[in-house]
């Protein structure tokens, strides 16, 4: 009872105190709020695009086949289809075709693709929503391509790409095979690459290597080999934000410096007089730990949960321009939030601890000596 | 409770170039329930005395004694408990917290001895009143002229009702009514049974018929009384 009302009068204190220098706390708080923000946004982000971009590649094919000409990605004719023979362990094969698709309009790339499973017209065509956005056209308009011999061909947009795969979709167009071939300048008989499932990740390698000796002018590429390059690519790109984050960060913990070995003399006469009237050290001790608690856990709190926002409701669209270089057409996705446990303590840890062990040292010297000072 | 001072020194910067010795041997017996007056021309050493009494510091050499308790030599903590209980201070800058209210800070000295708020909310109104203070109570400490600010530096060392008041050079801010004022509040306290400790080198205080016994001190050592 009694220590609960002794830590209730320690914070009725320590609120009116961070109260009295309002101007000075409040521009701590957005300082720190700011850097825990940046910080968790980069934090979120990055585990959940990484998380988001696992799950598409998880339903895309175990085996990509190129067919490389001068050391380069080449068609693929389709008689190879064929000439892979009898292959244990691959349930499935089919050829794709796809592309790209320079718009000088927007001055962006989209990507080509024929979806057979959608049955569109010749004349029809599904787009992405960042196209559909940039372009600033819907179902019903229509979509006017220069093909490969200069002709121009226009084409209905049927639909717009489901947005919850906005991150792989944006800068989609899908259309007929016909539509393709005679736009883009495949010949019949060729195809851009060849996909093959296999049901037991354990015969990949196998299987790999044997597509290589059967075609030797082919390249199998393994899904596995896709999820590690998305993967340093993105720990690539996390590590330029983290970089500029250090600065930030190399800021703050000046500044946190400074409060700690620079305790004003105003301070030090108030913490003087705390002890001649009858504080222990321990009271100070708890009064300025419980200070910089309140303050680094307000900003921790409130940093994170904008993070949250900025991340899972605005698209992280403060990143856009780091991010954006894997794609012109920014995406607009909504990434399914994830909080990670462990991520939180850690970020917790590096922003909350140090402050708080960095006003409490100071403060320490100081009120282990004699309170006999505010007799001066 | 009598306060004895056996052949106490206080030694600054002990051992290094600089050290000077501020008390030279000052042996005294201070009585309970008198007004007793520390005189003295500056840096003879009457604040560092007094520091020594209420347990704001230790001496170098010699024994205080507060009743039966023997001071020198009892650990931080035991001072500190003594200091809360039996002492109240009132300091020569009255050394009130800005920006804190003038109730927030009379209630300060109780905080760590966590007593009911709204009885300890109570007792410092009451304080406040006795003093003609308690239309100011949610004021800041800043707002107040000298007088004023005395007052609640006196109203703050009385809130956790010590035995011992002691006030260094109280009256060295404050005008000639305003020392005669605060003489009188003294006999007032005095009246009410406590034991006061004043320091000063001004005539309205040690001149003042409230003081009963004056001590002198010279360069650290006592010279009359
Ligand atoms: N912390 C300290 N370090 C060094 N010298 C001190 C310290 N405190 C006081 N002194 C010296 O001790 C002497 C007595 O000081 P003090 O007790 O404050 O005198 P008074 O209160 O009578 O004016 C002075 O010469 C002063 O300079
Ligand atoms: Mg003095």
């Amino acid at each position: 009872m009694g220590w609960l009302r002794h830590q209730r009068y320690l914070l009725d204190f320590i609120i009116a105190s961070l109260l009295r220098r309002k101007g000075k706390n409040l521009g701590l708080l957005l300082v720190y709020s700011l850097i825990v923000f940046m910080l968790a946004s980069v934090m979120l982000f990055t585990h959940a695009l990484k998380r988001e971009m696992g799950q598409v590649l998880q339903a895309s094919p175990e085996i990509i086949l190129q067919r490389i000409e001068a050391g380069r990605h080449a068609l693929i004719p389709a008689d190879y289809l064929r000439k892979i023979g009898r292959l244990r362990g691959v349930t499935a094969r089919k050829g794709r075709l796809w592309g790209y698709f320079y718009d000088p309009a927007v001055r962006a790339n989209y990507t080509l693709m024929v979806a057979p499973e959608r049955r569109l017209a010749d004349s029809e065509v599904i787009i992405g929503s960042a196209i559909a956005r940039t372009r600033g056209i819907g179902p019903g308009d229509y979509l006017t391509f220069r093909a490969h011999d200069g002709e121009a061909y226009s084409f209905r947009v049927r639909e717009l790409l489901a947005s919850d795969t906005e991150l792989f979709s944006a800068d989609l167009v899908l259309m007929s095979e016909r539509a393709f071939r005679v736009s883009q300048g495949v010949a019949e008989g060729w195809y851009t690459d060849i996909v093959l499932s296999v049901s037991n990740p354990l015969e990949l390698a196998k299987i790999a290597e044997k597509l290589t000796l059967r075609l030797p002018d082919t390249r199998p590429i393994l899904r596995e080999e896709i999820l590690r390059t998305y993967d340093s690519i993105f720990s690539w790109r996390q590590g330029i934000l983290f970089v500029l984050l250090l600065g930030a960060i190399l800021a703050f913990v000046i500044f946190a410096w400074d409060k700690a070995s620079g305790l004003s003399a105003e301070e030090r006469r108030e913490i003087g007089i705390l002890k001649a009237v009858g504080w222990e050290t321990g009271d100070v001790l708890r009064m300025k730990f419980w200070e910089g608690a309140i303050l680094s856990l307000m900003a921790f709190l409130l940093g994170y949960l904008l993070a949250y926002l900025h991340v899972f409701h605005a698209s992280a669209s403060l990143f856009e321009p780091v991010l954006k270089g894997w794609a012109v057409l920014y995406p607009a996705f909504r990434l399914t939030p994830v909080i990670d446990g462990l991520q939180v303590a850690t970020l917790f840890f590096f922003s909350v601890f140090p402050y708080v062990v960095a006003t409490i040292i100071p403060i320490w010297q100081v009120s282990v000596t004699d309170p006999d000072a505010v007799m001066r | 409770m009598r306060i004895v001072l056996e052949n106490v020194h206080k030694v600054f910067n002990q051992g290094r170039p600089n050290a000077h010795e501020a008390i030279r041997g000052v042996s005294l017996s201070i009585e309970p329930n008198r007004v007793t007056c520390l005189k003295g021309a500056s840096g003879s050493g009457k604040s560092t005395l007094l520091s020594m009494i209420g347990c704001l510091s230790r001496p170098t050499a010699g024994r205080i004694h507060l009743g039966e308790r023997l001071l020198s030599g009892l650990p931080e903590r035991f001072l500190t408990d003594i200091r809360r209980h039996t002492f109240g201070f009132i300091f020569q800058q009255f050394n009130l917290i800005s920006g804190l209210s003038v109730l927030e800070n009379i209630m300060l000295p109780a905080y760590p001895l966590a007593p009911d708020h709204r009885q300890l909310t109570a007792t410092a109104s009451a304080l406040l009143d006795r003093f003609g203070l308690a239309h100011k109570a949610r004021n800041p400490v800043q707002w107040l002229s000298g007088g004023e600010a005395q007052r609640v530096a006196i109203c703050r060392a009385l809130i956790n009702d010590p035995r011992i008041l002691i006030a260094d050079e109280p009256t060295a801010n404050l005008d000639t009514r305003l020392s005669r004022d605060f003489m009188e509040q003294i006999r007032r306290l005095r009246e009410s049974g406590r034991t006061v400790l004043i320091t000063s080198h001004d005539p309205v205080v040690f001149d003042s018929p409230v003081v009963e016994r004056v001590i002198e001190l010279c360069d650290g050592q006592v010279v009359g009384g």
